[in-house]
């Protein structure tokens, strides 16, 4: 925020930064070699869904928007108990998800929606299970960092794990760097 | 006050002692005041008394509504109540009052005048965060500092550090006004009262130093006192690794219920501890660990 923001007391929005979701094909390689850990062929894009801006207001205004695709069902869009949509994508091919959810991202960019985007969520599973358990890695649109996300409970995650994909992961994506920022996401409808 | 940290943030350790400053010029300031304003000295020691004794007193009370903590009972908290319970009869010592805090930092301290009048406190943050047998690590420290009695000897070092600051003022004021008969010249006297005051600052200051210095030791002897109760140190450091540093950092909260913060950037704040243990009142997690290593080979070998 500017000064003068702060004197007039606005808020600028803050846009979306998708630079860096393309980085994810090599964590992803970096996951299953060091960790045991392969994609789940599951992701998902949080946002919040508001009222009057371009006319969205409506679920189908939404797929209408992403482009959505009934027939495949591979999309499926729901609201979950917070009151955010999820947009979850099913495909067993990781670089074809990831472009996807590009893609939807940009889309909500182009209708002036960046503003309301949370999240992506990438779900990776144990190859060989049980493992150590699934993780997901979650992209702060507004801050273009991600951060991993364990959770073995309704209100517990597995901090060792944790750390230990920060430490995998430190040169191939750029990992939020402020631990309080590990936000949990508690019932991600994203496995 | 016995008030155990069990995350030892450096930012809350540069605060804490920032807070402990402020509370020694508070009482330098108010002596100050009440002797430059003709009270008696025998009035403004009895002052001072009554503030530090008045604070031992109310010290549960004190740090519950700090820590926002709530009495709880064997039906609201059945799992803290029984491990408590057990640590109990296990150590001998009578059952303290149990409060949780709902706040998702982990941490958790005991306080009170006496073992009678203890209260053992935990946060839901460390409640969430640690397995049974670590939270009853956390506990059994927490009751190490009641059975040690550390908020008295914590309160008695910190009035034997502001008394001692007290008198040297006392006897330097004594010094000045008793060759007054000399007959300096103002100017002197302004400059002979700064002196006075800055000396007796320096005083405060190196006995809330050595205050802080105390208070680590009494909180490596918790750590040991409290691991040989579980008979278990590993558990203890365990613990310790899972509330303290980056793993004690990682919230437990939703996102989605901070959306509105992520919208602002701040500043990281600064890092780096090389003076952090100087002002800490709590020891850094090596030492802690490295002293629960030994004691688990100890009690192996």
């Amino acid at each position: 925020m500017g000064l003068r923001d702060a004197l007039f007391g606005r808020t600028k929005q803050v846009a979306p930064n998708l630079d860096n979701l393309f980085a994810l094909s090599t964590a992803a390689l970096t996951l299953q070699s060091e960790l045991d850990l392969v994609p789940s062929g599951e992701a998902g894009l949080c946002f919040k869904s508001g009222s009057g801006e371009s006319t969205i207001t409506t679920d189908d205004d939404i797929k209408q928007l992403l482009d959505f695709d009934e027939t495949t069902n591979k999309v499926t869009l729901t609201t979950d108990d917070l009151g955010f949509k999820w947009l979850v994508v099913k495909d067993p091919d990781f670089e074809a998800l990831v472009t996807r959810i590009h893609a939807a991202d940009t889309s909500m960019v182009e209708h002036q929606l960046g503003p309301r985007l949370l999240c992506a969520v990438f779900g990776f599973v144990p190859q060989t299970p049980p493992g150590e358990g699934s993780v997901r890695l979650v992209y702060l649109m507004k801050q273009g960092t991600f951060y991993p996300f364990a959770p073995t409970g309704p209100s517990q995650r597995n901090n060792e794990l944790e750390i230990r994909v920060r430490s995998f992961l430190g040169t191939d994506l750029p990992i939020e760097k402020d631990l309080t920022r590990w936000m949990a996401l508690w019932n991600v409808p994203v496995n | 006050m016995a008030k155990s940290k069990i995350e030892s943030d450096h930012k809350l350790n540069v605060r804490m002692f920032i807070t402990g400053l402020l509370l020694v010029a508070l009482y330098a300031i108010i002596v100050s005041v009440l002797l430059s304003l003709g009270v008696s000295t025998v009035l403004v020691i009895v002052i001072a008394a009554a503030l530090i004794f008045s604070q031992y007193y109310f010290s549960d009370k004190i740090a519950m509504f700090a820590m926002h903590a709530k009495e709880v009972t064997p039906q609201q908290e059945p799992k803290l109540h029984e491990i408590v319970d057990r640590l109990c009869l296990l150590a001998d010592m009578k059952k303290p009052r149990v409060g949780v805090a709902e706040m998702d930092m982990p941490n958790a301290f005991a306080t009170g005048r006496n073992p009678n009048h203890a209260v053992i406190c935990a946060t839901r943050g460390l409640m969430q965060r640690l397995n049974d047998e670590e939270l009853e690590a956390v506990l059994a420290h927490e009751l190490s500092h009641v059975a040690h009695r550390d908020v008295a000897i914590m309160t008695i070092a910190s009035g034997v550090g502001m008394l001692a600051g007290l008198v040297s003022r006392m006897a330097l004021f004594g010094a000045m006004f008793g060759g007054g008969g000399r007959g300096r010249g103002g100017q002197n006297i302004v400059l002979l009262e700064m002196a006075t005051m800055l000396i007796s600052i320096v005083i405060y200051v190196i006995a809330f130093l050595l205050t802080m210095a105390l208070s680590r030791y009494r909180e490596l002897a918790a750590d040991r006192s409290g691991a040989i109760l579980i008979g278990k140190p590993s558990v203890l450091a365990s613990a310790l690794i899972h509330v303290t540093g980056d793993m004690g950092k990682i919230p437990r909260t939703d996102l989605r219920k901070t959306e509105g913060m992520n919208a602002f950037f701040f500043a990281p704040a600064l890092s780096g501890n090389s003076a952090a243990t100087l002002f800490s009142s709590h020891p850094s997690l090596e030492k802690r660990l490295d002293q629960l290593n030994k004691l688990e080979k100890e009690l192996n070998g």
